[in-house]
């Protein structure tokens, strides 16, 4: 059953659109994400359910229930701003048993459910704190259990991580997760890192231009990309011109003039139909250099010239060449980088290729 | 010099021409001020210089000036309360305003280009006997003579509001400016009314500001003489009138000089208790 259904959902702040008839299902007890680069409208979809703005046009409901006449305090949300939002005139506890006055609990049950939040936030020791006193990922689980103690039938994330530092960031990212699988609560998280919505979500929904390019398993929308902007989001990913040259069973052959041909699993090439003109995508993961001369069974091996290196640490990411294409690859180190000049052959498994439709 | 030296005197040095100024300008009147207070004045000639509690007794027991003092702080304390009742929703506007905050605070502005008494005088092209509200109301029938609405202590009031708004909206738009309203957003998210999440949230974390603008507002206030002047009758003087009349009318000025040393004093109080509570930094964000 789904938790929160968006039906023709429109959104314009004057001659602009931000969000243009959009339809989703949010499955109940998932975690769901909102992908896409800043201005696609995914923070606005979040605060359309959230209440905090009303659809232009369009149906929200919620658990059963349509949504767009119910003022945010009647809906049973839980928020996490990005910036936390802790009231900072309030201590931890207080902060955290704000929602539970406006629910009729009782003054005991109020302590009984905040310790019980604070517990599974790990910081029952700071229930007396001001949240000034509080380093940003406690805030941010601070933020997090005020949230949830209500028990809301969503929890909305607007970005909630993107405040962290790089190492807290993916610490908060797995309890997050872990915490939002305890709960069993429908969540709505919105991020604009790929890695963050690859890791955390049941499902994905990649958007852009205020419109919804594919919703999708991770490894739905990483895999078989239904547009050139999810293949390019999602990772960098060489796109090619190139065209059906046969279809048989469960294969597709493409040709990519001046790159290779290639035989891939019609799986891989889901949203292609019919169509003769199409758009390889490699993804720049996929393209192993190897030293020049190197072969190898049941993979393509395409000579191509180092133009460039970016290094990286534990990967690089390398400028290629081949014949007129310039092609990016992102590898881990082995001992040393390839340099800038050197002359390398391109590993390609054909499993590893997925195909769109020409634009 | 080490440089920790010179670093440890730079600001000194770049305050120094500053707290110059106000030892000249401000610090060493005060001085003299303080010692006319403590002079006699004789009915001829020069003052008595010396060392006479004369002054200072009748300003501290006189009943009369007991009573203007207390008016003076009744008059002031009604003015702060009416600007914070009615520059709390403009500040709370302005700040929730988008795009034309701007000119909102250009325009809240815009008195201070006016002359303080010019602005004070127009009150009486307005409210005066051939002011604009009589000369409307006799023009429509509704009253036959023009009715007094000057020279009296609502007038003072009026002048005084009119005066120290702006000061009011300033200090608490400056303090809402700074309440991030996501704040308000957790509040209606969790289950609070808009009313509710104000009460509960916005309004405590934008008491200081308030609390800012009330001390201004009552500072300034108590301290005018030039709409009581202006505005006022003869029985709505407030304190700094009686250091105008004794200065300026009777050129006594040891008496003038004890009665606003005793102003400056209660005043001076007030901003104690106020920094002891609240602390300076809320005063001086409101007035940059």
């Amino acid at each position: 059953m789904a938790a929160v259904t968006l039906t023709d959902i429109v959104k314009r702040f004057g001659t602009f659109t931000a969000v243009q008839k959009m339809s989703l299902e949010i499955p109940a007890g998932s975690f769901c994400t909102l992908l896409g680069p800043s201005g696609c409208g995914k923070t606005t979809t979040l605060r359309m359910v959230a209440g905090l703005l009303d659809p232009t046009e369009g149906d929200i409901t919620i658990a059963g229930r349509r949504v767009n006449d119910i003022p945010i305090h009647k809906r049973n949300l839980g928020i996490v701003f990005q910036n936390y939002a802790l009231f900072p005139h309030r201590t931890v506890a207080e902060n955290v048993g704000f929602g539970l006055k406006y629910r009729g609990v009782t003054k005991a049950e109020a302590e009984r459910r905040v310790a019980q939040a604070l517990e599974l936030v790990q910081l029952p020791h700071l229930a007396d704190r001001y949240p000034k006193a509080l380093s940003g990922g406690q805030q941010q689980r601070i933020a997090l259990a005020r949230a949830v103690v209500i028990e809301p039938d969503v929890l909305l994330l607007d970005e909630p991580l993107s405040a962290l530092d790089a190492n807290l960031r993916e610490d908060m990212r797995v309890e997050l997760k872990n915490i939002q699988k305890r709960l069993g609560v429908t969540s709505i998280f919105v991020t604009h890192d790929q890695s963050e919505a690859l890791a955390m979500s049941d499902q994905v929904i990649v958007m852009s231009d205020g419109r919804v390019e594919q919703v999708g398993t991770p490894e739905e929308v990483y895999n078989t990309p239904a547009t050139e902007f999810v293949a390019r989001f999602l990772g960098a990913a060489n796109i090619l011109e190139a065209r059906v040259t046969a279809r048989q069973g469960d294969r597709i052959s493409l040709e990519a003039p001046g790159f290779t041909q290639v035989e891939i699993p019609r799986s891989r090439a889901p949203h292609l139909g019919d169509a003769t003109a199409a758009r390889l995508v490699v993804r720049a993961e996929k393209l192993v250099l190897m030293p020049e001369g190197s072969t190898a069974d049941a993979a393509l091996m395409i000579p191509a010239t180092v133009e460039a290196v970016d290094y990286q640490g534990q990967a690089a990411r390398y400028f290629l060449r081949v014949g007129d294409h310039a092609l990016q690859a992102i590898n881990m180190i082995d001992i040393a980088p390839f340099a800038a000049g050197d002359k390398v052959v391109l590993r390609l498994l054909p499993r590893d290729c997925a195909a769109l439709p020409a634009r | 010099m080490s440089i920790e030296r010179r670093e440890a005197r730079q600001p000194w040095i770049l305050l120094s021409p500053a707290l110059g100024a106000v030892a000249l300008l401000l610090f060493v009147p005060l001085m003299f001020i303080v010692v006319y207070s403590f002079w006699l004045r004789s009915a001829t000639g020069a003052d008595t210089v010396g060392f006479h509690l004369d002054n200072w007794q009748k300003a501290l027991s006189d009943p009369f000036y007991r009573y203007i003092l207390l008016n003076t702080l009744k008059i002031a304390a009604i003015t702060t309360l009416l600007c914070a009742l009615l520059g709390y929703p403009a500040a709370y506007f302005i700040a929730r305003s988008k795009g034309n905050k701007m000119i909102l605070l250009l325009l809240l502005m815009l008195p201070f280009w006016i002359s303080y008494i010019i602005r004070t005088m127009s009150w009486i092209n307005i409210l005066g006997a051939s002011g604009a509200v009589n000369t409307a109301l006799m023009s429509l029938g509704v009253i036959s003579s023009p009715i007094q609405m000057l020279y009296n202590e609502a007038a003072v009031i009026l002048g005084l509001i009119h005066f120290l708004l702006p000061f009011m909206v300033l200090n608490v738009y400056v303090s809402l400016e700074g309440i991030d309203t996501n704040l308000e957003d957790a509040a209606t998210s969790l289950g609070a009314t808009r009313w509710q999440s104000f009460l509960q949230v916005t309004l405590p974390l934008s008491l200081p500001g308030l609390a800012a603008g009330g001390l201004l507002c009552f500072v300034l206030g108590a301290g005018t003489y030039i709409t009581p002047l202006v505005l006022g009758g003869p029985r709505d003087a407030m304190f700094a009138n009686l250091v105008f009349e004794a200065i300026i009318t009777q050129l006594n000025w040891p008496l003038g000089s004890a009665l606003s040393l005793l102003l400056l004093a209660v005043l001076g109080a007030l901003v104690a208790i106020y920094n002891r509570y609240l602390g300076m930094a809320q005063l001086a964000k409101g007035l940059g």
